[in-house]
């Protein structure tokens, strides 16, 4: 044999070396069929589709952020232009990034203009239309796009922490890159996703506030009723649950006249951890931690105000009212009708920090493990009855030629297993189909060449030279075909999702795959086979 | 062996036969759409909620569907799943159609799906939780909690490989319902001590969730445009591709066959009811390109014979060419169609609007570039008016030859 057939031979040991090593893992024979599925199983990724797991996508309300930073922005100006004396008749948000404000009192008019292109330089300042002495105040598009980017990062971490918080295996938590401020999570194994879903969603905003009166008031208008129909400046009314209502019960809802400001917030927190409750038995407290500049603030607080209520505020809903019996520095109890996984997750949302803005979830797919393990077994069995099929068939029709081609796919589909497993591509189910249509079509590169062989056979053309005809004349329209197919396939990636990816890069790698094996490899085998041939002999195809 | 040697036959003169054909199948196929008023969109699409139920008995689906009614559900329906392949016949699917922009979360209609099952079918277990549902990562809490095995401390490791082998013996063996523990007797480390404590703390729930399928109705308009696009811009790349392989009649001819190829199998899908899901569209971009790869075969031997062959009509070079490549086709497609049917016969469920969308694929995808590319050349040859390219006999040649002789 040529001694360029040996290092073509030596090159394609090398790839099977290489593409066993990959798909094994051990340069040792292995020893029983049970440790090559595992050794498989480990290396292969497989998808949510086969592997049983959660799919959700969520959207962060991100408008809600932008809005929240136009009602502080409300406060500070109101705040601001009191300070300096500047009168304004009306200071109203119109919408997420614009305000109004009205009857600016000319006198002061400039220096109201002053104050707002110094003091808030994000914001611009234009005459509103239809009004004298009337101003719209509008977030600046780069500030705006600047807080849709940060909510959004902000989103991301939080959700990611409460995440792996949990200790769920291998989670995916990316940005869907479809724009509108999704969020994909995939969580591998987890047949429902319902404690995930109220973790990841939980907004986690805690605030400790003091009430400023002793009861709460069973409806919004008791409330304002109590204080003559306007609240005390720097207060509002937040609803509670109904002191007293067990879990089982629907809670009535009473509000509260609470002061504005909180002495601390989550952000404060060293640490939250969920404990058996001290005062009720066999239910579950949160213990949380203060920072020690926090606690600098909480010492003298709860000093100032024993004896009245405390308010602890979760996402803007009173949870619990207890009194201040004395002075605490810097630790306090969540109590509430907690079971240990509810504390559980609550420490834990404490801990990841608050969310900037709500979350809406948009799609849920949860596939089952038991479904997962159906979907493997079905595509692994049709994929192995149509390689066989195809096997015999190649064999019974271009007889030992057939076995050229047999061997050819055989390694095409080593080179896919192995690539997907150094690549850490993730194999669906439609990925499995993948694989039978790389099978299939991977047939026709060798059909082609094939019939092309037999043809300038029949023409009368010597072995040697029908076989160099046949991989000739074929092997552009070999690429053309297999162009085609590639642009499909990576048109399927670019638009679609998970599995339909996963069906797109079986694809490509096996079509790849395939112009390496039916041209290189199959080539090889018959050069090899015509080296040992007797030259009048007739060539088996 | 050899099935196609010495083949001659005349395609080109048959074209009326071929596209009365292609007439026919498309207007059955699409009777058939505007009759059931459009085609039927999967949930990838349509939104809406799927939850696919597996009950441990035979489901008495027209009590299921009566308890959905009374629930409040109006708007949901219920069909039992035979497949032909699954070791059970027990499943169920049940379907909610997706509301308005409401402010319900995505999933109160699961929530409330299960809620009437929980009501018609769960056991009075007594507060212990179901095994039938439970995952591996609480049932390994469990057994930890427990230690049937007295491993002590240190036990954390062997217990989560122990639920994990137990939760598959679950889901892989039975089919994710076991209706007794002693169908875990031959797990690998389930001791009786195991089973007991298994059976002690565990009730076993009479049916378990296989699959749940949200999608709200923003992501799916979103999903059915990215589908469109994609289909679209391959499409044109592919145009493109052949255009600059070939000349751009070529493409155009292609491009055409394979809108002729997806238009007939969306027919079929019409009559057999599939649904259009994202899978289903990446099988017909799959067919898109295995359409393109026969025609282009034919037409690189065209290209070829169009050389060799110079003094021959152009309709007769395009027939010797597809008899040329008649042996390749046949196989090829033959091959193809073989190993999709085995997908469509063995390859289960989630997967079966797949495999059908690609054997009426090959098959049309394959007749499509005799039938209907090659004939769009040969006509847009004719009425380019070359003469040699006009065929013997016919009125044109004779016109052409008096002029030649004036």
């Amino acid at each position: 044999m040529s001694s360029q057939l040996k290092w073509k031979f030596a090159f394609i040991a090398v790839v099977i070396l290489l593409c066993l090593f990959g798909v094994l893992g051990m340069p040792i024979f292995p020893t029983s069929w049970a440790q090559v599925k595992d050794n498989l199983a480990s290396r292969i990724q497989l998808g949510l589709d086969l592997k049983g797991g959660s799919h959700l996508v969520l959207q962060v309300q991100v408008d809600e952020a932008i809005g929240l930073r136009c009602d502080q922005t409300v406060d500070q100006l109101s705040k601001q232009l009191h300070e300096k004396s500047i009168n304004v008749g009306e200071i109203r948000r119109l919408n997420d990034t614009q305000i109004q404000v009205l009857n600016v009192d000319p006198a002061t008019s400039a220096g109201f203009r002053d104050l707002v292109s110094t003091q808030f330089p994000d914001w611009g300042l234009a005459p509103l239309a239809g009004s004298v002495n009337g101003y719209v105040i509008s977030m600046k598009p780069s500030v705006v796009a600047d807080l849709r980017r940060e909510t959004m990062d902000q989103s991301l971490e939080t959700i990611t922490r409460r995440i792996n918080a949990l200790g769920l295996t291998e989670p995916t938590i990316a940005f869907t890159g479809r724009g509108d401020n999704e969020i994909l999570v995939q969580l591998p194994g987890e047949g429902d996703p319902t404690r995930a879903k109220s973790v990841i969603q939980a907004g986690g905003q805690l605030e400790l506030t003091l009430v400023v009166d002793d009861q709460p008031y069973p409806s919004e208008a008791a409330a304002l009723a109590s204080r003559g129909g306007v609240l005390p400046p720097g207060t509002e009314i937040v609803p509670g649950r109904a002191e007293g209502a067990t879990s089982s019960q629907q809670p009535l809802q009473v509000f509260y006249i609470l002061d504005r400001a909180p002495v601390v917030t989550g952000q404060d927190l060293r640490g939250a951890s969920p404990a058996p409750s001290s005062s009720y038995p066999g239910q579950y407290e949160v213990r949380f931690q203060l920072s020690t500049a926090a606690a600098a603030r909480f010492g003298p607080f709860t000093e100032a105000n024993v004896g009245r209520h405390m308010a602890i505020v979760l996402d803007h809903k009173v949870y619990t009212a207890p009194v201040i019996n004395s002075r605490i520095e810097d630790s306090g109890v969540i109590e509430g009708s907690f079971t240990q996984e509810s504390a559980q997750d609550l420490a834990l949302v404490l801990r990841a920090g608050a969310l900037p803005a709500s979350i809406k979830y948009l799609e849920e797919r949860t596939v089952g493990p038991s479904l997962g393990a159906d979907s493997i077994r079905e595509g692994v069995r049709a994929s192995i009855a149509s390689l066989i099929v195809v096997m015999i068939f190649l064999v019974i029709y271009y007889r030992l030629s057939g076995v050229n081609a047999v061997v050819a796919l055989m390694f095409n589909l080593v080179i896919l297993v192995a690539f997907m497993a150094y690549a850490g591509a993730v194999l669906t189910l439609p990925g499995i189909a993948g694989v039978i249509l790389t099978i299939g079509m991977g047939v026709d590169s060798n059909v082609l060449v094939f019939e092309r062989i037999r043809e300038e056979l029949r023409n009368g053309k010597a072995n040697a030279s029908a076989v160099d005809l046949g991989f000739e004349r074929a092997f552009l329209t070999i690429i053309d075909t297999h162009v085609t197919t590639v642009v499909s396939a990576i048109f399927l990636f670019l638009f679609g999702t998970g599995p339909v990816r996963g069906f797109a890069v079986t694809l490509v790698i096996g079509l790849i795959a395939n112009i390496f094996t039916s041209i290189y490899v199959s080539r090889a085998i018959f050069d090899y086979h015509l080296a040992r041939m007797e030259r009048q002999a007739a060539l088996s195809i | 062996m050899e099935f196609f040697k010495g083949v001659n036959v005349d395609w080109m003169g048959k074209v009326k036969y071929f596209v009365s054909l292609s007439l026919i199948l498309l207007a059955v196929g699409w009777l058939s759409i505007l009759r059931n008023h459009g085609l039927k969109q999967g949930i990838d699409f349509r939104g809406g909620t799927l939850v696919y139920v597996r009950f441990s008995g035979t489901p008495p689906i027209d009590q299921i569907r009566k308890g959905l009614q009374s629930a409040g559900l109006a708007n949901s329906t219920i069909q039992g799943i035979s497949d032909i392949n699954s070791n059970s016949k027990n499943d169920v699917v049940i379907g909610l159609e997706q509301h308005g922009q409401g402010d319900e979360s995505l999933d109160a209609g699961k929530q409330a799906i299960l809620d009437v099952l929980h009501k018609m079918f769960g056991t009075d277990s007594g507060g212990k939780q179901d095994f039938n549902s439970i995952t591996p990562s609480a049932l390994a809490a469990y057994l930890t909690q427990k230690d049937p095995l007295a491993l002590g401390v240190n036990a954390g490791e062997r217990y989560n490989q122990l639920a994990q082998r137990l939760a598959d013996a679950r889901d892989r063996d039975n089919g994710g319902i076991l209706t007794s523990f002693g169908q875990l007797k031959n797990v690998g480390g389930a001791t009786p001590a195991v089973i007991a404590s298994l059976q002690s703390g565990f009730s076993l729930g009479n049916f378990a969730i296989r699959n749940v399928e949200i999608v709200g109705p923003k992501v799916g308009s979103q999903l059915r445009r990215q589908a469109v696009l994609a289909t679209l811009y391959a499409l044109a790349g592919m145009l493109v591709y052949i255009a600059f392989r070939f000349e751009w009649v070529y493409g155009a001819a292609a491009v055409i066959a394979v809108f002729h190829d997806v238009l007939i199998t969306l027919g079929f899908f019409s009559l057999f009811h599939f649904e259009i899901s994202l899978t289903v569209i990446a099988a017909l971009l799959t067919l898109v390109g295995y359409s393109m790869n026969d025609t282009i075969v034919i037409f690189d031997r065209v290209r070829e014979n169009l050389r060799l062959m110079r003094r021959e009509p152009f309709p007769e070079i395009v027939n010797r060419s597809i008899n040329q490549t008649l042996s390749r086709t046949i196989l090829t497609s033959g091959l193809t169609f073989l190993t999709v049917l085995v997908l469509y016969l063995e390859g289960g469920e989630v997967l079966r609007a797949f495999s059908f969308a690609m054997v009426v694929g090959v098959v049309v995808g394959t007749y499509s570039s005799f039938g209907i590319a090659a004939p769009i050349v040969v006509v847009w040859n004719k009425y380019r008016g070359q003469g040699a390219s006009v065929r013997a006999g016919s009125a044109a040649e004779k016109r052409v030859a008096a002029e030649a002789r004036r």
